[in-house]
């Protein structure tokens, strides 16, 4: 009898470990509500957890990374590594419902609709015939007669837009 | 084989890298805040790209390269970027000019590499479309509404088109990497997306009331043979210049 595959913890103590590791960015959800946790595995001793990045390029992956061999190590594994899967890619879809409601208490307004695979759309139709921007309700007070100020925000999953109910500029976690 | 595929790797890459490093020197310079924001975001998306780009050609060189080494200890002729990326950033219509065409070729060029069988590449592609397709979103937006907006901004995209023009003909021009690189259905035949990019031009042209310049004319290229214009050189030397002072430096 091997000790130590006794003493392993189980994978749903683990997934449920993980669902208290925060977003670097917006640390009002978790890495498992942002739907960017894929796979976690047992391969003999080392803990792999998959991880499938937002934006190519968003800095909070590597934060993350350490993120999760931190809270590993503090339950006492000590041997756990990354592995990053990019197909299928990350999308908002994947966000829990958890996560929008937190979203929108934290004062960023979820993505609306669900994400249209925008790879597959035909390239005459990304011009100003693009379907127009989403309406967002104000997560401050809920008036949907909103405008994006711009299509890039403070990160790169975020746009920004005005409230013209009650004038507070506001966050918009885009659909992507 | 693998050779070619490195080659082909390196270009794609050196792409993204040399576009995000022009784009990063407007931070803080932006015309509005907005557009700072949006630059910067942009350069951010493609660097994310080069970094998947450059590390899977280092570990299939298997030599001890890494994204790194390759981004800051290779000198210009070692780099395999198309001539188009490293023009200088000029005015913002200038860099405007030189966005929207590359986003509409890399928009063409990522959708053809979705189906690649390579499946590494075909994941990163899967990844960088849906960005690509919202920066040409964005570009093409702010092509319409400068082209067709005020007086002066017209005439100062048309101007900025007609000096960055020459530069898109080798988007389309293919070689001996290209070739194998089809046959072997890792990518994609040049030539082939010439067509498909006119015509999204031409459509957002025609909505910009911008000129198409004219066929013909003074076509540079060698870029994705090595073969770059000075401003790729002082590009590298502000990019590598803390890397080659202190290699390996980190923080």
């Amino acid at each position: 009898m091997n000790a130590a595959a006794v003493d392993k913890p189980s994978l749903d103590t683990i997934w449920h470990w993980l669902a208290e590791v925060p977003d670097p960015e917006i640390p009002v959800i978790s890495i498992t509500d942002l739907g960017i946790v894929r796979d976690v595995r047992w391969q003999e001793e080392q803990l792999v957890v998959t991880v499938t990045p937002t934006y190519s390029g968003c800095p909070a992956t590597e934060v993350i990374a350490a993120s999760i061999r931190e809270a590993m190590a503090a339950h006492g594994i000590a041997d756990a590594k990354m592995e990053t899967r990019l197909s299928p890619a990350w999308t908002t879809d994947w966000l829990t419902v958890d996560a929008k409601t937190k979203l929108r208490d934290y004062g960023i307004a979820p993505p609306v609709g669900l994400s249209t695979g925008e790879q597959r759309i035909d390239i005459s139709r990304l011009t100003r015939r693009a379907p127009p921007a989403p309406v967002v309700a104000c997560p401050r007070c809920a008036s949907t007669n909103t405008e994006m100020l711009s299509q890039f925000g403070s990160t790169p999953c975020k746009s920004l837009y005005r409230c013209k109910t009650c004038l507070e500029p506001f966050d918009y976690f885009k659909c992507h | 084989m693998s050779a070619a595929r490195h080659e082909y790797l390196l270009r794609l890459g050196d792409n993204a890298l040399i576009l995000s490093q022009r784009l990063g020197e407007w931070c803080g310079k932006g015309p509005a805040l907005e557009e700072d924001m949006a630059l910067t975001n942009v350069a951010l998306d493609l660097l994310g790209q080069a970094r998947l780009l450059l590390s899977l050609a280092a570990e299939a060189a298997g030599n001890g390269a890494d994204e790194d080494s390759l981004a800051y200890h290779r000198d210009d002729r070692e780099f395999r970027n198309v001539l188009l990326v490293e023009q200088p950033n000029g005015n913002y219509a200038d860099t405007l000019a030189r966005q929207f065409l590359f986003d509409a070729w890399s928009s063409l060029a990522l959708r053809r590499l979705l189906t690649s069988s390579d499946a590494a590449i075909a994941a990163i592609a899967e990844k960088a479309v849906k960005e690509v397709s919202y920066h040409l979103r964005r570009s093409s937006d702010l092509m319409v509404r400068l082209g067709d907006g005020s007086e002066r901004s017209h005439a100062m995209l048309q101007t900025a088109i007609d000096k960055v023009w020459p530069y898109s003909h080798e988007l389309f021009i293919g070689d001996a990497v290209d070739a194998e690189m089809t046959a072997a259905g890792i990518g994609f035949d040049p030539a082939s997306l010439q067509d498909e990019w006119l015509a999204y031009v031409r459509e957002v042209f025609a909505e910009a009331t911008l000129k198409l310049p004219a066929a013909g004319g003074w076509m540079p290229k060698g870029g994705k043979q090595g073969l770059h214009s000075e401003h790729l050189s002082k590009l590298l030397a502000e990019m590598q210049v803390l890397q080659r002072s202190h290699p390996g430096a980190s923080w």
